[in-house]
């Protein structure tokens, strides 16, 4: 039997109608993601990687080709490709606890009994620090605050793949540095398969095992794949200055600005 | 600017082994500056209707003291209807009740129709909000039954079902749905993608999608409709209880008006002004309780 990579993208087409106009997103994209890798998906706003990461997902259809996870294909939503949204997603009427509760109560009401799941839900609180703030709303606790439920909440469907879509986009500096942290922490820990959509290079060559650069759209193709050769555990400052850090942020920065720079009209 | 710090630097040497430690006494203002601050900001509140009400009936009292003035004036009123007043129990059978049985009749026929076009409007606006198809082929027919007059259903209803009991409660509930129907249309409509999205991560269906998150996220535009419907079903029960008849405080200021008591027709708005504003403040307080987290996001 030939070996398979644990998530891929086999050959996929991505095209929106509108009436009569059809535009072509994504062009022929493949990618293989192993078990327990970091992928980061960066490109210019408009090139369609969330769009990649919402066919993944399943929450969009694709025009051709497939997703393949585990050699199966998945083409609808489902728990084992848990999404962190860029804007949280969490629901106003439910406290921190519930929020994670409503996920965990789906995923395991049938396998754990009501102590498991409450000492799960716990659990994974705990792992994003935000235990102490669980019986809160989500109008009570900051932005990154927010964004550590809505990683507990995927992270306690226990997916397969984790996906992020920009999960530190809409924070300030320090505290997307933190989180940052924080789910490098977590990574190293669990060892998730994890898919980030991101526009920040220093994020994707902080965190990732791989960086697929994608080109400009309309069709967007994977324009290269970069190995971030570090190693782990990394250290935000230790790397400030590494040799190898700088050459892959080199050359990211190189790919997003002489390449492929972005073009307003796009 | 460490003043304090290094004040306290002496207490902390001293020996404490003979010091008695005793709690401080909180810093309260005392109990009759604080009474005084309280009852300062009731009347900042009680004040100033009270005046207002007082010079409307100064103003009434002598518009209408004048002989030959067709409406009487406050100080008639009170004596006129004392009895009424003192006494809302009473019931000589027939339909000489007091005001309480006729208030509580009305309320019963609201309750009824109100219950009936809030589940109904809900579930009606679910359908229309969520499906593009039922809101194209309903919007056009809601849109032009909900400017019908409550009072022309009458008619229609007491030919359908012969019997002015549930003609009332028929008018109730179609006056008070289509505000309902549509406000929960726009909230269901309204439901940010992301929740929806989340709802397909975790594979909800159906129904856990409509108690989980529809109904809570729609919430705040549902409770709109509601209390809207709580003003117009007051509004529609006084005209159609003055038309059907029987116990009920539309047909009781209708009665006054035959018999030409009008202080009692005075009496029975000002009740049924209060009871419409107990009403309003009932679904305004469970709308704030129900979306307590949904408001704010």
């Amino acid at each position: 039997m030939p070996t398979f990579p644990y998530l891929k993208l086999d050959h996929i087409d991505k095209s929106f109608t509108r009436g009569t106009t059809e535009t072509e997103v994504l062009k022929d994209i493949t990618l293989g993601i192993e078990k327990g890798e970091y992928v980061s998906i960066i490109g210019h706003s408009g090139c369609g990687k969330s769009t990649l990461l919402n066919l993944v997902a399943g929450l969009l259809p694709v025009s051709a080709g497939c997703v393949l996870l585990e050699n199966k294909e998945v083409n609808e939503p489902g728990p084992d490709r848990a999404v962190v949204f860029q804007n949280h997603s969490l629901l106003p009427w439910l406290t921190v606890y519930a929020n994670v509760k409503i996920a965990v109560d789906k995923v395991f009401g049938g396998t754990k009994s009501r102590q498991e799941r409450h000492d799960w839900i716990m659990h994974n609180l705990d792992l994003v620090q935000m235990a102490h703030a669980k019986d809160k709303r989500p109008a009570e606790i900051s932005g990154g605050m927010k964004q550590r439920v809505g990683l507990a909440r995927a992270l306690a469907m226990e997916p397969k793949v984790l996906l992020l879509d920009e999960p530190f986009g809409a924070l300030d500096a320090l505290t997307r540095a933190h989180l940052q942290d924080s789910v490098m922490a977590i990574h190293q820990k669990l060892g998730n398969t994890v898919l980030m959509i991101t526009h920040d290079v220093d994020e994707a060559v902080l965190l990732s095992d791989r960086i697929v650069m994608m080109t400009n759209g309309p069709a967007a193709r994977i324009g290269e794949i970069l190995d971030v050769p570090l190693q782990r555990p990394r250290k935000r400052l230790a790397l400030a200055g590494d040799a190898i850090y700088l050459k892959c942020r080199q050359r990211v920065l190189e790919f997003l600005y002489e390449r492929h720079h972005f073009v307003e009209a796009a | 600017m460490n003043m304090p710090l290094m004040k306290a630097e002496p207490a902390t040497v001293t020996p404490a082994t003979t010091a008695k430690v005793l709690p401080l006494p909180p810093k309260r203002p005392a109990l009759a500056t604080r009474t005084r601050m309280v009852l300062g900001k009731v009347a900042e509140r009680i004040v100033p209707p009270v005046v207002v009400i007082a010079v409307a009936l100064l103003i009434w009292e002598l518009l209408c003291r004048r002989a030959g003035s067709t409406l009487p004036p406050p100080s008639r009123v009170l004596t006129d209807t004392w009895e009424l007043i003192v006494d809302p129990f009473f019931d000589r059978g027939g339909l000489d009740k007091g005001l309480f049985w006729h208030m509580s009749a009305s309320l019963q026929r609201v309750a009824l129709g109100y219950a009936l076009a809030s589940i109904v409007g809900v579930l009606l606006g679910t359908l229309v909000g969520q499906s593009t198809w039922a809101m194209r082929g309903l919007d056009p027919i809601f849109q032009v039954l909900r400017t019908v007059p409550p009072l022309a259903w009458l008619p229609l209803s007491l030919a359908a079902f012969r019997n002015g009991q549930p003609s009332a409660i028929f008018v109730i509930f179609i006056t008070a749905i289509w505000p309902v129907i549509i406000n929960t249309a726009v909230g269901i409509r309204n439901i940010p993608q992301d929740y929806r999205n989340v709802a397909k991560v975790l594979r909800l269906n159906q129904l856990e999608f409509f108690y989980k998150i529809m109904v809570p996220a729609a919430a705040p535009y549902i409770f709109t409709g509601l209390r809207i419907g709580i003003g117009l079903s007051w509004l529609a029960i006084v005209a159609a209880e003055m038309l059907i008849g029987g116990v009920g405080i539309g047909f009781f200021i209708w009665d006054a008006w035959n018999s030409s008591h009008i202080s009692e027709i005075i009496l029975a708005l000002i009740y049924v002004g209060l009871v419409g504003f107990i009403l309003d403040r009932i679904v305004a307080a469970a709308a704030t309780i129900v979306t307590r987290g949904t408001a704010a996001n």
